[in-house]
């Protein structure tokens, strides 16, 4: 490294905590579900209709929020090899497998600390993996499976034929809801859940613009994971409203004070593909060094792609719920469809380099990667990194290929911005000098 | 023409590049238009209705990459590489449209990246449904297949009418029970029509009008009829998981030699999706639509509601009275390995073997398969 290593500021912030508490509330209602009684329901983050289950009286869980929490805890490894016994290759997704292999582990069931979920609905909403894991999910759990078929981003907008499919859909889904909970669904109730959800993808969509300061706020790919848990899982409740619009002050305290996680943002990235959470806070290293600040992420967007202002509309309630679902979120959209995207955060939040992150897992973001790459440096001249490893599986992340790839791209990023700033300083002295040879 | 000849001259075909197919085919239709498609199904009728070409895009079997491994990384499935490949490469000259559908993610994302690698051409891609119970999922599914035929019409010039799509469905009806009848044959007679020869007249049949195929399965099943072999002392195998890439000819002799007799498989199945034929009157979109949801095959790439997973496939075996299951995988092909799992845990429970066969279209050396087919036949017929 060519200058002295950046460091955190050891700042967490209030969002982080408040985060973190939101969360572990929606842990221990998961956790006492069984006892009492209460319905639960097996959702996938993109683009899901949490509000729905929400409205139904259903508790929703999320497998992958459980997935990528035993990753951090770097508890995954052992329940991937306990589904890789039962027959899963070592070359399909391990969230998959690590949530099968909690149920082989005995952590998942009745009388476990995860509960089964009473009715497994699979939002289909791009990845195909989802289909078999939900498949396999209700095959072990015995739970009824909704299979909710969301048609895939291919014309410019929704055709009306995909809005019904999807809308057609949700009803016969509030229906079952009914027979499971009880509960009459009521679509004022509704509506007022997704008065609650506009409002959070509201903050979110403002957290995200306040990252086009610099020095940014917080770290758009890595201090994200705070918000990601509020606007996917919580979405709809009042206290994820509430917690946006307090993370958002706190981050436009930050940006009036000119602070960002880092002591110093050297270098501002956008980074495309889900972190490595076995080896979460490692790989944050690797760029916080550099003083390399996410400013923008692709991940952030899988469950909503709120920062280009759509929002869930309480007087369409059940259409604006189809729209978000087959339109506004990463998932379902082409990989060429996110090059767009990727390339709008490059022209508005202005940063000096791509990094995408290859995951092996997860071939929806990942599968062509490398004519992204030749995209972004050939055709649009975007410093770009390629590094690859896993979001769940601790065996495909080698730290020491990794920081010799991240160090030598940053080393030439500095070369090439000390080189550019001292062109133009001779530029701006040249152009001085003519203007005032000009005035002469 | 004789049997042999049948199988001759489709040995042939195959050999051959994708674009020479639809080269051959508009030298007598000048003007006309190819379509191909990826696996593992794609309404077919729908580009003969529209007076086009219909073809299978297959990846480049053995074809080395020049270009396209730089695009898609390691632990990416062959065929999707190698069908990028044949793009840059210039095989496919000749071919104006390429179908991909959400069978996976990885051919997902291959029809965006083949559309921008290669803007004049004509690329769809079909949200084929995967709720199977829905009451809204008939309707969606017609939608979806005339969204396709406008795409016909307004970026290729050819229109589809329900007139022609009513034809286009009966001759393909007629072509899958020649078909069903050669599966049927093997199933009773496994020594008078070996895989390979199956699987080359099959895929002979995806690169020619379905008429033509028509008249050569007709002589071909004549032709079979007369063949004299004798039954061997061979194993019953369903095949299972090579329904997207391309196992090499290499592979299913293999198979063969090794001492299995193949009476079930789901090669190229989308080109024998439905069970039986699918009916013409009233609106041909509708009826080609409800077929795709009600009268399909079970398959990897289709969620079906109404029946698990690991029964289609034990009813299969049942059905061709087969011994055991070799589940035949692409290397890193998510589908195949995901229902893997749930199909063995079924056989298991029904007490059926099975053995776990990995493949890449690329591969030449077939020893190692070998000998674990041979250990795996002599263990069940020798038990
Ligand atoms: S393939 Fe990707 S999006 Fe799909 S379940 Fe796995 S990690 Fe999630
Ligand atoms: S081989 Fe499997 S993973 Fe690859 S494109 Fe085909 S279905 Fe998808």
């Amino acid at each position: 490294m060519t200058a002295s290593a950046v460091t955190e500021r050891q700042y967490q912030g209030q969002a982080h905590e408040h985060s973190r508490r939101l969360m572990t509330a929606w842990m221990q209602e998961l956790a006492r579900a069984e006892s009492e009684r209460r319905p639960t329901g097996a959702l996938m983050i993109s683009g899901n209709c949490v509000e729905l289950l929400r409205a139904c009286h259903i508790l929703p869980m999320f497998p992958e929020v459980t997935a990528l929490q035993n990753a951090i805890r770097k508890k995954s490894l052992p329940l991937i090899l306990k589904a890789e016994q039962a027959g899963y290759s070592s070359d399909n997704c391990a969230y998959v497998k690590a949530d099968i292999g909690l149920f082989l582990d005995g952590g998942m069931g009745p009388g476990r600390p995860m509960p089964f979920p009473t009715i497994t609905v699979c939002n289909y909403v791009g990845c195909n993996v989802y289909v078999k894991w939900f498949e396999h999910l209700a095959d072990v759990s015995g739970s009824t499976l909704f299979m909710l078929d969301v048609p895939f981003a291919r014309t410019p907008e929704p055709s009306p034929a995909d809005v019904q499919y999807v809308v057609a859909q949700l009803r016969e889904l509030i229906a079952l809801c009914e027979r499971v909970s009880g509960h009459r669904f009521d679509i004022d109730e509704l509506r007022e859940i997704l008065a609650h959800a506009a409002r959070a993808e509201d903050g979110y969509a403002r957290a995200k613009q306040l990252c086009k300061h610099h020095p940014a706020p917080f770290d758009a790919y890595f201090d994200a994971i705070n918000l990601m848990g509020p606007i996917n899982v919580l979405r709809g409740t009042p206290e994820a409203a509430e917690f946006f619009d307090q993370a958002v002050t706190e981050f436009e305290g930050l940006v009036a004070q000119g602070l960002g996680p880092l002591r110093e943002e050297r270098f501002r990235t956008v980074v495309e593909g889900p972190p490595p959470y076995p080896f979460y806070k490692s790989f944050r290293n690797l760029f916080a060094r550099w003083g390399a600040v996410a400013v923008a992420s692709t991940y952030s967007t899988v469950g909503g792609i709120w920062e280009w202002g759509f929002r869930h509309d309480p007087r369409r309630p059940l259409e604006s719920i189809a729209e978000q679902m087959l339109r506004e979120n990463l998932t379902n959209r082409s990989i060429v469809a996110r090059y767009a995207q990727i390339k709008r955060y490059v022209e508005e939040w202005h940063p000096d380099a791509l990094v995408i992150h290859s995951i092996k897992s997860c071939r929806l973001f990942s599968a062509g990667q490398g004519d992204m790459r030749d995209y972004f440096t050939q055709r649009l001249g975007v410093p770009t990194l390629m590094v690859e490893s896993d979001l769940e599986d601790p065996r495909y992340y080698a730290e020491a290929q990794l920081k010799n790839r991240i160090d030598a791209f940053f080393e030439s990023l500095e070369h090439k911005k000390l080189t550019a700033s001292a062109a133009a300083t001779a530029w701006r002295a040249a152009a001085e000098g003519e203007a005032s040879g000009y005035e002469r | 023409m004789t049997a042999e000849q049948i199988l001759e001259r489709a040995r042939e075909v195959i050999g051959r590049p994708l674009g020479a197919a639809a080269e051959r085919w508009k030298a007598a239709h000048p003007g006309g238009r190819a379509v191909a498609v990826y696996p593992v199904w794609a309404p077919a009728e729908l580009i003969h209705a529209a007076g086009m070409l219909p073809l299978a895009l297959l990846g480049g079997g053995g074809l080395e990459l020049t270009h396209a491994d730089a695009r898609f990384q390691s632990f990416v499935c062959s065929i999707a590489k190698s069908t990028l490949e044949l793009g840059f490469q210039g095989q496919v000259t000749g071919v104006d449209g390429f179908v991909f559908s959400n069978i996976c993610d990885v051919a997902r994302n291959l029809g965006s990246i083949y559309q921008r690698n290669f803007p004049d051409a004509f690329v769809e891609y079909l949200h084929l449904p995967q709720n199977s119970t829905s009451p809204a999922v008939v309707g969606y599914a017609a939608a979806e297949l005339r969204r396709l035929a406008d795409g016909f019409r307004e970026r290729l010039g050819f229109a589809v009418t329900p007139t022609a799509l009513a034809k286009s469905i009966e001759i393909y009806n007629a072509l899958r029970a020649r078909l069903r009848a050669l599966y049927a044959l093997r199933i009773a007679e496994p020594q008078a029509l070996s895989t390979t020869e199956l699987y080359a007249v099959l895929r002979a049949a995806t690169l020619a009008p379905p008429e033509e195929s028509i008249g050569a399965l007709d002589a071909l099943l004549a032709g079979l009829s007369q063949r004299e072999s004798r039954p061997r002392d061979r194993l019953r195998v369903v095949l299972e998981g090579a329904f997207c890439e391309q196992p090499p000819l290499g592979l299913l002799e293999t198979l063969e030699e090794a001492g299995c007799y193949v009476v079930e498989d789901d090669l190229l199945l989308g080109w024998r999706w439905f069970t039986g034929d699918v009916v013409t009157d009233g609106d041909p979109f509708e009826r080609l639509g409800a077929a795709y949801v009600n009268q399909a095959v079970p398959s990897s790439t289709r969620h079906e509601g109404r029946q698990h997973r690991a029964d289609g496939l034990i009813e299969k075996v049942r059905r061709a009275r087969a011994d055991a299951v070799v589940f035949m995988p692409a290397k890193f092909c998510e589908p195949a390995l995901f229902d893997y799992v749930l199909m063995k845990q079924g056989l298991e429970r029904e007490g059926i073997p099975h053995l776990l066969v990995e493949f890449e279209e690329k591969m030449w050396t077939f020893e190692r398969t070998r000998n674990e087919i041979e250990t795996f036949v002599e263990s069940m017929l020798f038990e």
